[in-house]
């Protein structure tokens, strides 16, 4: 496929990595992809705006908090640049921004795979009980509250620690009393704004599925990965495939139920009866994406054929028992590629 | 010892979705758990897959190994127990 996609996320930071690289990495990897990628960051930091094996160019925008003119103004330069045919939003936070979008996004020609607002709604953390409960998955209660004084009365309206404190969009923190659970709450609130989610706290193992939805109901190439270690923020550091029928039912029963559109990961915790618990659903690919080629699921490639209307070829069965490691390494940038960004908001880097 | 719809061995559909490697090690695709065994346990878990009771497990172990059936059977219990946790059957 000789196109030309852009990629954001690509604050690959190895205690909390965006998806941005590895969504780039697996097409890169393709033999069936030549064509160009384009990263896009917020953050002069952010690592994969200068992986050259990555990405072929690499441009800031601006926050979503600078409003949706701002970075119309940003995508319609970047575009000018590198005529974009696809774009793969891969943060949470950025997701209600780009489905706004959709319409610059057909007025330039860019193409995407993304779910309707109402079904982004849908998903929102604080609805998630519902969704589950509709699809018929088991899902630990979640309250939204924007009160930090719950915490010192939870206990008595039957919330008992430890609970986990979460952001709408990202952070969580497991709890054990009252005053860490309003640190948490103060902190959250700082960083991702109002309401605070409080979700019970399930016992056991985490478990996650991604896959490409076609809006219709399907789920196409799911990939499935148990977390065999995690960074202090609860990231995958390791991990391994394998597949579960189970999971599988659970969270095409959760896509059906919703017509799920795009890329998206489900995480699931699987306590200590055998029972899987919704714990989340993410709008995008998680950063783990990279297992999906090594299991021979590209799943960014199986998007781009999706978006393209090209048929999805025979998929090979899942490969349990295939692990992925994360590693941190560093990249020695020139001092020419940190100015060009700093001074002109990104580059050509092939 | 009770026979294989009791709770003392693994269910069949666990034990035989399970990658058993001649290393001793042993992948479960279905929860991604791995754990290890000896020669011992190698050969146990290789029976298991084929025995259809205890009973019939001891038997075929006994034929192998120089140990009286109650130590077997103590043996195979206490496998068969860890076996089951490991697998969370």
């Amino acid at each position: 496929m000789d196109v030309t996609v852009a990629i954001t996320g690509m604050n690959a930071r190895p205690d909390n990595p965006g998806p941005g690289v590895a969504v780039a990495r697996c097409l890169k990897d393709s033999d069936k992809f030549t064509g160009r990628i384009v990263g896009l960051g917020y953050d002069a930091l952010d690592p994969g705006l200068y992986l050259n094996e990555y990405c072929d160019a690499a441009y800031l925008l601006p926050y979503p908090s600078a409003g949706d003119e701002a970075f119309i103004t940003s995508l319609r330069e970047i575009h000018e640049q590198e005529h974009i045919d696809v774009i793969i939003p891969c943060l949470d936070a950025e997701l209600p921004g780009m489905v706004r979008l959709t319409p610059l996004f057909d007025e330039l020609g860019i193409k995407y795979l993304l779910p309707t607002p109402e079904q982004l709604r849908l998903r929102n953390k604080d609805r998630l009980v519902e969704l589950a409960e509709h699809a018929g998955i088991h899902c630990p209660e979640i309250k939204a509250t924007t009160d930090a004084g719950f915490f010192y009365r939870c206990q008595h309206e039957g919330w008992k620690y430890p609970l986990v404190v979460k952001g709408l969009f990202y952070g969580a923190h497991i709890v054990d009393n009252a005053d860490q659970a309003a640190e948490a709450f103060r902190d959250i609130a700082a960083q991702w704004g109002y309401p605070v989610l409080v979700q019970r706290l399930v016992e056991g193992e985490e478990y996650n599925l991604t896959a490409v939805c076609d809006g219709k109901g399907e789920m196409l190439g799911e990939v499935m990965m148990k977390k065999m270690a995690v960074t202090d923020k609860g990231k995958a550091w390791s991990g391994v495939s394998i597949f579960d029928q189970k999971l599988r039912d659970a969270s095409a029963a959760l896509i059906k139920s919703i017509n799920w559109r795009g890329p998206l990961e489900v995480e699931v915790m699987r306590d200590t009866h055998g029972d899987y618990q919704l714990i989340e659903i993410n709008p995008r690919f998680p950063a783990w994406i990279y297992l999906s080629e090594g299991v021979d699921r590209n799943l960014p490639l199986i998007l781009l054929q999706t978006i393209f209307g090209k048929q999805v070829e025979d998929l090979p069965d899942p490969r349990p028992g295939v692990l992925f490691i994360r590693y941190a390494a560093e990249r020695i940038v020139p001092q020419s590629e940190f100015e060009a960004v700093i001074m002109h908001g990104g580059q050509r880097l092939t | 010892m009770q026979d294989e719809s009791g709770s003392v061995l693994p269910s069949s559909q666990s034990l035989h979705r399970l990658a058993i490697s001649e290393s001793g090690f042993i992948f479960d695709p279905t929860s991604g758990h791995h754990f290890t065994v000896n020669e011992t346990g190698l050969d146990i878990l290789r029976h298991l897959q084929t025995a259809h009771s205890p009973a019939e497990l001891v038997a075929l172990l006994q034929r192998e190994y120089s140990a009286s059936e109650k130590e077997i059977e103590r043996d195979v219990l206490e496998f068969a127990a860890m076996l089951r946790k490991f697998i969370g059957d």
